[in-house]
């Protein structure tokens, strides 16, 4: 799950993690009124969305008075901002966070994320900030250093310490740096993060260490224990389809082609996207019902997938293993009665009860195309939707 | 011969009063595999398909000489029932489980350290080594004995596998699914290695997906190590990046981990690759036929 970049600095400011002060404002006049809040001669006026490159798409502007704040909230609120990480349609701005500008002497990135090598958390730290890392790691590897953490005893002040030197941070400032590397770990476990990442994380004039910009990304399960981040989930930054699916358990995630597919098992329904691009058609979604699919929520995947206008057939790839296929078949023939199909339908069953799963689709006298293989359904759904 | 299980396997099963876990229990009975105890906190003394259920997994391996354990403890509880079986020193724990919190499982890899369990999961379907014990959800139907070793990160597409090799007269040694999640037990080239030296095992399928770096490894190891050949397939070519799909560890972050640059790795190291996920046995079969291992491995 993401959060907005004000909810991150939110909770980093609970463990102890400097940033700027600031206010969240959803409307103009409650931008101008968080800039009067925070009265500092230089207010930044900054879209939120869940995306990276606001900067460089015009979604951050620095305000030297009230009326410019007036001015930038007015530009940005309601702009739709397309960065490299909106995808081409962009994201409107509903949100922005207005914040206290500060005297930036120079940019670090700091980030702590899995390592699934070693199954350990590790904290990167580099002299590039303001960068994104992948670049950085691309360009100049040898800039980034890493400590890995025991989790038994969690980010040491000796490791804290080495970043810090490693990447150059003042003398004078190396124990701010240990204080905010420390509270950026705990909030990383305490909260189970995906990632924390801080870029640019500054030193200041005034002799500060603080996170001018916040990522936190948290693992989905373990969102069961963490209510309080739940309630930061905001869902007009989510994919309306892949919402409803989550509602019913289903794994949905939504892709640009026209052929919809519904598949058991998630390493079976990449594979069958892969094999329907193979065959020179287009996916328009990665969609697993998961091992426990009922008629229902068959019927809802299907309502999931035709809520999509440029679906223009369906392929239903099942290996029945310990679903039965025959309890597939009685949804795909309830669902189409219920939705009324009217685009091509290529049923692939294979596993536990075939023979009957087979039957059922036959018996319904629905257009339902029968494949044999997950080959051959690939092949018919991608003629049929020619 | 297969790798770690057999039909002396004895089994307990971890959360075994729970709607699924009793489902499995039968399922694995009649497969014939050795079930010789459940745990179910509090439920200690009653049974679940005439086997003895204990509160503790100590008790139920000091009473029934229990050497492996499944665990289909729900997620918020399922490192608790790993790290359990650990200390209770289960040379094999097989967790089916899926969405545990990932750094719960950091901190199980931490907790099993110079212990003497091996992990295999979670978020698997488990392993079967064929006519002689299934442990875990697979269809146990679908598979035959023989000569080829299957491991990979997916449940549903090793039953597309091993179905089509299976209907093409080629049995298997053991299957074994290591997990979708981006931290787990037992990797590729843990079960790379109990299959390289394995009597029985002539060839490898080993199926990936994106996500990690764990093929590309695997691949490193198989070009130094394997002696036998080995066909490889990856799922999500066509995956998005930043997208999770479905599994926890199936995601491209940050340009790495994408199916591209795993199958270029696995080419550059020997590993015939599928095409499709509908002709890994195809692929294998003239693979075995190209190195004359055809007739040995035909087994039925």
């Amino acid at each position: 799950m993401n959060i907005h970049e004000y909810q991150g600095k939110e909770i980093l400011r609970s463990y102890g993690v400097k940033v700027p002060n600031g206010h969240v404002a959803y409307t103009v006049d409650e931008a101008v009124e968080a800039a009067k809040k925070l009265g500092s001669s230089v207010t930044v006026v900054k879209a939120q969305i869940h995306a990276g490159g606001r900067g460089k798409a015009g979604g951050v502007k620095v305000a030297k008075n009230i009326d410019e704040v007036r001015t930038y909230a007015e530009e940005i609120l309601g702009k739709v901002l397309v960065t490299h990480q909106t995808g081409p349609e962009g994201k409107e701005v509903k949100r922005l966070l207005i914040e206290e500008g500060c005297d930036i002497k120079k940019e670090y990135y700091v980030g702590v994320v899995l390592d699934r090598a070693s199954s350990r958390v590790v904290m990167m730290a580099s002299e590039e900030g303001g960068t994104e890392i992948e670049e950085v790691a691309a360009k100049s590897p040898e800039k980034i250093f890493k400590e890995v953490i025991d989790p038994a005893v969690g980010l040491l002040p000796f490791q804290a310490r080495r970043l810090a030197f490693h990447i150059n941070i003042p003398d004078e400032l190396i124990n701010k740096a240990v204080k905010f590397m420390t509270g950026l770990y705990t909030t990383f476990v305490e909260k189970d993060c995906s990632i924390a990442e801080i870029n640019p994380l500054v030193t200041t004039g005034d002799g500060e260490v603080m996170a001018l910009d916040a990522k936190l990304n948290f693992d989905d399960n373990a969102l069961f224990r963490q209510k309080d981040v739940l309630d930061y989930r905001d869902l007009e930054e989510e994919d309306e389809k892949e919402i409803q699916a989550s509602k019913y358990d289903l794994s949905y995630v939504a892709l640009d082609g026209n052929i919809g597919c519904m598949v058991n098992g998630a390493g079976l329904a990449m594979s069958t996207m892969d094999i329907i691009k193979h065959y020179g058609g287009n996916p328009a979604n990665f969609l697993d019902v998961g091992g426990s699919a009922t008629a229902e929520k068959v019927t809802e995947a299907f309502k999931i997938i035709l809520s999509d206008p440029h679906v223009k057939g369906i392929f239903v790839n099942i290996f029945g293993g310990i679903m039965k296929c025959d309890v597939i078949a009685e949804g795909v023939v309830e669902a189409t009665k219920q939705i009324g199909l009217e685009i091509p339908l290529v049923v692939r069953l294979e596993g536990t009860n075939v023979d009957r799963g087979k039957e059922i689709l036959h018996e319904s006298g629905l257009n339902i195309v029968p494949a044999d293989s997950m080959a051959d359904g690939a092949q018919k759904i991608v003629s049929l939707v020619k | 011969m297969s790798i770690y299980v057999n039909k002396d396997t004895k089994v307990v099963v971890q959360g075994i009063t729970g709607g699924t876990a009793r489902f499995h229990t039968k399922q694995m009975l009649e497969y014939g595999t050795k079930i010789v105890a459940g745990v179910t906190p509090k439920k200690g003394g009653t049974e679940v398909e005439g086997v003895p259920v204990f509160n503790t997994l100590q008790e139920a391996v000091d009473q029934t000489g229990a050497n492996a354990s499944v665990i289909y403890v729900p997620a918020p509880f399922a490192a608790d029932a790993i790290m359990e079986a650990v200390d209770a020193e289960v040379e094999l724990i097989i967790c089916i489980t899926e969405h545990i919190p990932v750094l719960d499982m950091v901190k199980v890899k931490r907790y099993m350290e110079g212990k003497k369990s091996r992990l295999i999961g979670p978020n698997c379907p488990g392993v079967i080594s064929a006519d002689e014990c299934k442990i875990g959800i697979m269809p146990g139907y679908i598979h035959k004995k023989g000569h080829i070793g299957v491991i990979s990160r997916s449940g549903t597409l090793t039953y597309e596998a091993v179905h089509q090799l299976s209907e093409k007269g080629y049995g298997q040694t053991t299957a074994v699914g290591i997990g979708g999640d981006p931290v787990n037990g037992t990797n590729f080239i843990d079960v790379l290695e109990a299959f390289n030296n394995d009597p029985e095992t002539e060839a490898i399928v080993m199926i990936g997906e994106i996500g990690g770096t764990a093929e590309e490894e695997a691949a490193a190891w198989i070009k130094a190590n394997m002696k036998k050949p080995v066909v490889g397939f990856i799922g999500g070519v066509t995956a998005p990046p930043g997208k999770r799909m479905g599994h926890a560890g199936a995601i491209i972050s940050g340009g790495k981990g994408t199916a591209a640059e795993k199958i270029r790795t696995m080419e550059e190291c020997g590993i015939k690759v599928a095409e499709t996920p509908a002709v890994i046995g195809e692929t294998m079969i003239k693979l075995l036929e190209e190195r004359g291992l055809a007739e040995k491995c035909k087994t039925h």
